[in-house]
């Protein structure tokens, strides 16, 4: 018996040595050959560069841990990357040059929907296949071969509003009259109006509704306005800090509105202003259960975490945004995989007839120009996080629609 | 038909967004009316402040009073030096344009190396106080810099009309020659007029830092608004600046109230239009 004891500790120490090993190799051989380059642009500076890091971030990562495996087809990626500016105008042309001079393989998409717009005039000349991550105006992209990860759906101006009211009238006193205050960027002015109209159908009243220039400084008047109409529920067409800046502006005339929905806010500001407590948001994804389930999420949202504290960001959680960026390369890295093909023709097919497991949710593209489902979720400020609080299936543990 | 509060408190808060264009305009009116440079890059200076008052508040703790008596005259003392730049490069007003152009570049792409193109906010307790006066609200750090661009505005209006310094300085922009022919040492002046921009900078950057998040790209949001302050005011006029900044805000504000937020932009340069029209040869 000692001598079978003595090969049974021989043996599990073998087993456990080659488990060590097996775990630090990576899971197939190291790519090799001709890299696959992979093109885009990212507002990398400009008013749209807070936002458009996260997702240079969240590409990064993937990228790397790509090449850290088989890359892609057994060849490792190379993502080949621009600044456009925040200018449509400048995306058009890196994309043009991506294309005809750098000759990439692929492309992605650059960040927001402007940007969005321009790249796909684009893509759509040269019959690239086109997989972005923001773009907020399901009814102008036509073209056959683009691919939307951010799960609006093909009618948000209706679905998102109709998501927020919906959870708000689940509430024990649900608002009855409105003020709707928003930017004239293109795709918080669609829905911002389309919440006008959805809000009006479902009988409550819109006491107030402003639209405003992206880039205003000056919130003083506008919340003079807000105060005056004190409305039960405030939507801000925000995007990156307008709301903040909104509320600040009515914490100085001593008004907190009862409820506010701010539509595309700056994540890490709104939890850490102490007058956007309750604050609520649209998104897609956030880091707690049941999101967070998949080990591999899971794995990503803490790589996320290290890329963007190393890039000194000060907030380091995913949302929604780097959420989105994981998403699109998924569905790139799904497609390829599943058609060992680099044309972009017959990605597109592929993605036209399969769904596809991302971070965000299971995403298809057979619906009206490409869209899937509106996957839309609110979430809210709760001790200083963000929680989603409704649908309820997508809820964090505990959490519901909390008012003051 | 907007309430009789609601208007009042449009008037208000265009006043206090007014004192903030005229801090801004300030040092721009000097250094083109005066020195005939128009320094784009004030902005660039003035972000640039406002980054160094939040990294001295979060990472130190220095409150922003403290962070202005280093901020300040260190800002005089790199005003001084990029004059020597321009003087070295005998650089003109048009070339001036350009020149100043690319160090706003250089200025913005050093931000974003060292503090990313995220948002940065300086979170202070005094942030969202306001006074009460009847049912209007002042809101105290925006008052602070209204009232601050008033005192330099004076000061500095009271240091070119009765000091020999300004009095020269003045000479100097109406007529090099002659006031070289009187004694005026134009050059040592214009390092002094260039650092005191610079410092103004300064202040205007200390005022950001508490009452803005900051992000690199906002330093071309108020170029146009407070070029038509600088235009309108009159060059090298500090009241003229501080009055237009005034005139600027109340009338966006009031508009924003009155009709739409997003005619607010037109306003500034139709009044720039208007005035010009009215009045030509104003800069």
């Amino acid at each position: 018996m000692p001598n079978a004891r003595g090969s049974m500790r021989r043996l599990t120490a073998v087993v456990a040595a080659l488990a060590l090993v097996a775990a630090a190799l990576p899971a197939g051989a190291a790519p090799s050959g001709p890299p696959i380059r992979i093109g885009s642009t990212l507002a990398l500076t400009g008013p749209l560069a807070p936002t458009a890091l996260i997702h240079k971030i969240a590409g990064e990562i993937y990228v790397e841990q790509l090449n850290r495996g088989n890359g892609l087809l057994g060849r490792p990626v190379e993502w080949v990357l621009f600044d456009d500016q925040s200018k449509p105008d400048l995306t058009r042309s890196l994309y043009e040059k991506l294309i005809t001079v750098d000759k990439v393989d692929l492309i992605m998409g650059p960040y927001a929907t402007s940007g969005i717009l321009a790249a796909m005039g684009v893509a759509q000349r040269y019959q690239k296949m086109i997989i972005h991550h923001s773009f907020g105006m399901p009814h102008l992209a036509t073209y056959e071969m683009h691919f939307p990860v951010a799960p609006f759906g093909p009618e948000p101006q209706k679905t998102v509003p109709g998501m927020v009211f919906d959870g708000l009238a689940t509430t024990k006193t649900p608002p009855k009259t409105v003020t709707i205050v928003t930017s004239k960027f293109p795709s918080a002015q669609y829905q911002s109006n389309g919440a006008r109209e959805v809000a009006e159908k479902r009988g409550l009243k819109v006491l107030l509704y402003l639209e405003y220039e992206f880039g205003t400084r000056d919130w003083g008047s506008i919340a003079a306005r807000v105060k005056d109409a004190n409305a039960d529920f405030l939507w801000v067409g925000a995007l990156g800090l307008d709301g903040n800046q909104l509320l600040e502006a009515l914490k100085k005339l001593d008004y907190s509105p009862p409820r506010h929905f701010h539509l595309f806010p700056a994540p890490g500001p709104m939890i850490t202003a102490p007058e956007a407590r309750l604050a609520l948001s649209n998104t897609f994804f956030e880091e707690h259960p049941p999101f967070t389930n998949d080990p591999a999420t899971a794995r990503l949202v803490a790589l996320f975490k290290e890329g963007a504290t190393k890039a000194g960001l000060p907030y380091t959680a995913v949302d929604t945004q780097a959420a989105g960026s994981f998403a699109a390369w998924q569905v790139l890295e799904a497609a390829i995989a599943a058609t060992k093909s680099l044309d972009d023709k017959v990605l597109a097919q592929w993605l036209r007839k399969n769904r596809v497991d991302t971070v965000e949710g299971k995403l298809r593209f057979d619906g009206p120009n490409n869209y899937g489902d509106d996957l839309s979720k609110m979430r809210q400020v709760q001790d200083g996080k963000w929680l989603v609080v409704w649908p309820r299936e997508f809820a964090a543990p505990g959490a519901r629609i909390n008012l003051p | 038909m907007p309430s009789v509060t609601l208007l009042g408190q449009s008037i208000v808060s265009g006043l206090l967004a007014g004192g903030l264009y005229g801090l801004l305009a300030l040092g721009l009116s000097l250094s083109w009316g005066l020195l005939r440079l128009v320094n784009l890059g004030h902005f660039a200076l003035a972000f640039l402040g406002a980054y160094l008052t939040y990294q001295l508040g979060t990472a130190f703790h220095w409150p922003a009073w403290a962070s202005a008596l280093v901020i300040v005259p260190a800002f005089f003392a790199l005003g001084v030096g990029l004059h020597a730049v321009f003087a070295y490069f005998r650089v003109t007003e048009f070339t001036s344009l350009l020149v100043t152009f690319g160090i706003t570049v250089i200025l913005e792409s050093l931000i974003q190396w060292f503090w990313t193109a995220d948002f940065r906010r300086f979170e202070t307790p005094y942030a969202s106080t306001s006074s009460r006066i009847g049912p209007l609200f002042v809101p105290t750090l925006e008052l602070l810099a209204a009232l601050t661009a008033t005192a330099l505005a004076l000061a500095t209006w009271a240091w070119l009309r009765l000091t020999y310094v300004g009095k020269a300085l003045r000479a100097s922009a109406e007529d090099p020659e002659i006031a070289a022919a009187f004694g005026v040492n134009h050059r040592a002046q214009a390092f002094l007029l260039s650092g005191v921009s610079a410092a103004y900078a300064g202040v205007a950057g200390v005022f950001i830092a508490l009452i803005s998040t900051l992000a690199p790209s906002q330093i071309w949001s108020w170029l146009g608004v407070v070029f038509a302050v600088v235009i309108i005011g009159g060059l090298a006029n500090p009241v003229g600046a501080l009055l237009a900044g005034l005139l600027i805000g109340v009338s966006e504000s009031v508009t924003m109230a009155v009709v739409t937020p997003a005619w607010a932009p037109l306003v500034s340069f139709s009044l720039l239009i208007l005035i010009l029209v009215a009045k030509p040869g104003r800069a």
